[in-house]
């Protein structure tokens, strides 16, 4: 299989979608004749043209509320943020609109649309341009949310959020565009990854650390460590958060009966906290230990390097949390 | 698009007012100090600039950092005829309205290396200057979001019936966002005494303005009740002229006003940006650094006036660079945060009642 990046593969889904599907449009701040702020749509204004790779003002309210009134006619927007941070302008169009349209019009009328963008921390970006976004999407009902850690999984589960009927949020991360991983070759068909399937990057048996988006990557790291001390750790990416592979989380904490949730968010009212919540109601006699999460600090993210390092989500933690719930020393 | 007689009877140039009076209204109304200090001070923006583009380089400051070379007379034009006791908010760009305000150069720098010495204690970083003493409302990195915090200062000085003045710094890009259009009609249908300085440097990052716009960046405050206003952001001394009267006039109660300032940005959008590329040529930027850079334009004039000669103009670059060298080794001397300082600030109280955040401590 051929090893391409991150930004690679979502554009690879972009152009394949396009070419697929006339009522495919991306729209966005600097998405076209700029490539895009992190060059995700590069090369697309000129295969598609101007028609349907469109620069916007810095408009975001107005241009998420074009794309859900364009998905109201049939159409398929993809409205990219330069960053999820400035999607927060857009989210009464996002929740009011988006989310509750095919509801509250009886089902008459689907929103088959994608909001996309990064989620999450960079590098001292500080407390506006550093929030991890997922649980505001998650929160509403009516919106999908999907949150890819590797190229392939970017490439694939891109595809079928275009191809959703729903509003589908796609978080990606800004660390992760040039991360390099195998992805199937487009010559070899199309490759689509279904919504709502959680993915074991790695088998274990002593402890679930169960994540999402980037910290998929840290997991894997932490598994790696822990297996020199002979812990075996089972790597639980979740993939989609909305909706949610309950079954495969499950299974996961029968066999090892330990999970710890690992992500870049705050944690009040996390992602996690959903996570631990139905484990305790579905699995609650399984557990040998208390759920555990590694959350970012509850604090704005500051911007001193210090105290940046201090406040995210790292290995060190990871493994502590995964220790405690061993009840290793 | 046609206009009406009453946005043309309130549309002001101050390049047409100049005239109207005379020509050269311009230099004669400052005295010599006054001019050399224009120069001083602008000088110093630069260098302190220069000196955070060198840091950002060798890795000394992160994130983002958006400089405001080139743009430098209007940070001291709209900041210098105002009293402390007024208010200035801006966008992320804001480093020189800062100095321009009266923050020392040592704290802001250190600002941006992430610093405890840092105006906000290294934890804003460079999008996110504060001054509260010096009424320096930051520092904002949302685009358009500090447009309505500025109505809400003028809100503030109306309610105390005060006579103060908010100055409001945003982007050419930033007027199309919604914040903007509700915040001008409030302003105007409350008469807050806030003046809307959009800096017209032709680009929001790699995005030419009449790429976004259908009309022009002095037409955009139209429609609203507000008097529009347009200078040449690169001529210091029709820049201070003009808002001088100005602020005077809003001080006196005439309400909200929206200035262009026509100016252009040197460097890239941020250190992370190209200066150049396919949104703007090379002999573009060249061009204007060539004829309108307004520390040359101020040069220029003064030389001819003969105000200020090669030697002052020399001894006063001096004095800007020891500032700029100085702030640096102020900022490189200040100890990074401790890390206490990650739960201070979250609240004004600190877990007194319960669990306000969770700081990870076992209870
Ligand atoms: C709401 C929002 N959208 C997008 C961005 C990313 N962004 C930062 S600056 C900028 C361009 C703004 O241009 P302008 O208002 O002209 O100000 P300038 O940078 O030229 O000073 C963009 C798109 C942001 N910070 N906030
Ligand atoms: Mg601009």
């Amino acid at each position: 299989m051929p090893e391409i990046t991150y930004r690679e593969a979502l554009n690879q889904a972009l152009a394949e979608e396009m070419e697929r599907d006339e009522s495919v449009f991306l729209l966005g701040e600097e998405v076209a004749e700029y490539d895009g702020a992190y060059k995700v749509s590069k090369g697309l204004l000129e295969r598609f043209g101007p028609r349907r790779v469109v620069d916007t003002p810095i408009s975001e309210l107005g241009f998420a509320g074009l794309g859900v009134g364009a998905a109201m006619t049939g159409l398929r927007p993809i409205v990219e943020f330069m960053t999820f941070n400035f999607s927060i302008l857009a989210l009464d169009q996002v929740i009011n609109s988006a989310a509750k349209m095919y509801y509250m019009t009886g089902g008459q009328i689907p929103i088959p649309m994608v909001f996309r963008g990064p989620t999450g921390a960079a590098l001292q970006l500080s407390a506006q341009h550093s929030q991890a976004c997922e649980t505001w999407y998650v929160h509403a009902p009516g919106v999908k949310l999907v949150t890819p850690g590797t190229p392939a999984d970017a490439k694939g589960l891109l595809k079928a959020s275009i191809r959703d009927d729903d509003p589908v949020a796609f978080m990606e991360g800004e660390l992760l565009y040039n991360m390099k991983g195998e992805v199937p070759d487009p010559d070899d068909g199309d490759f689509v990854i279904p919504l709502g399937k959680a993915e074991v990057k790695r088998e274990g048996a002593d402890v679930s650390l169960i994540t999402h988006g980037k910290m998929v990557n840290l997991a894997l790291q932490v598994a790696g460590k822990l297996e020199k001390e002979d812990v075996d750790v089972e790597v639980l990416d979740l993939r989609t958060l909305r909706p949610l592979d309950v079954d495969a989380i499950l299974a996961s904490v029968r066999k090892t009966n330990r999970a710890v949730y690992l992500e870049e968010g705050w944690p009040y009212v996390g992602i996690g906290s959903q996570i631990v919540t139905t484990i305790q109601e579905e699995a609650f006699d399984y557990l040998d230990a208390p759920v555990l999460r590694v959350t970012q600090a509850d604090v704005p993210m500051p911007y001193a390097k210090n105290l940046e390092k201090l406040a995210k989500p790292d290995a060190d933690r990871v493994v502590a949390a995964c220790n405690r719930v061993l009840y290793r020393d | 698009m046609p206009k009406t007689e009453t946005q043309d009877e309130k549309k002001t140039d101050a390049n047409d007012g100049a005239e109207k009076e005379g020509g050269d209204e311009g230099i004669d109304r400052f005295d010599r100090e006054q001019l050399h200090h224009f120069m001083r001070e602008m000088l110093l923006y630069r260098r302190f600039e220069e000196k955070a583009e060198e840091a950002y380089a060798i890795g000394k400051i992160g994130g983002f950092c958006h400089l405001h070379i080139g743009q430098e007379a209007v940070a001291l034009g709209f900041i210098g005829p105002l009293q402390e006791k007024d208010y200035v908010i801006t966008a992320y760009r804001d480093h020189t309205q800062a100095l321009a305000k009266g923050l020392e150069p040592g704290p802001v720098m250190a600002e941006l290396f992430g610093r405890d010495g840092g105006v906000s204690r290294g934890k804003g970083g460079s999008m996110h200057i504060f001054g509260a003493e010096q009424r320096f409302m930051g520092g904002h990195g949302i685009v358009g979001a500090q447009v309505p915090l500025a109505a809400g200062m003028g809100w503030a000085i109306k309610y105390r019936e005060e006579d103060q003045v908010c100055v409001c710094f945003l982007g050419d890009a930033a007027v199309n966002q919604g914040a903007f259009h509700e915040a001008m009609n409030m302003s105007a249908v409350w008469e807050l005494p806030v003046i809307y300085v959009v800096e017209n440097n032709e680009y929001g990052m790699g995005t030419a303005i009449e790429r976004v716009s259908a009309v022009s960046i002095e037409e955009r405050g139209e429609g609203y009740g507000v008097p529009t206003h347009s200078v040449n952001g690169q001529d210091i001394i029709e820049t201070w002229s003009f808002v001088e009267d100005l602020v005077k006039e809003v001080r006196d109660g005439a309400g909200p006003q929206y200035v262009e300032a026509r100016t252009y940005r040197f460097k890239g959008h941020s250190m992370s940006d190209p200066v150049s590329g396919t949104y703007r040529s090379k002999d573009e930027v060249e061009e204007k650094k060539e004829k309108e850079d307004p520390i040359s334009v101020l040069r220029e004039r003064l030389f001819d006036a003969e105000i200020m000669t090669q030697d002052e103009l020399e001894a006063l670059d001096e004095e800007a660079r020891k500032v700029a060298d100085e702030a640096v080794e102020f900022a490189e001397d200040s100890p990074f945060p401790s890390e206490e300082e990650l739960y201070t600030h979250v609240y004004a109280e600190l877990n007194e009642h319960g669990r306000l955040f969770m700081d990870g401590r076992d209870r």
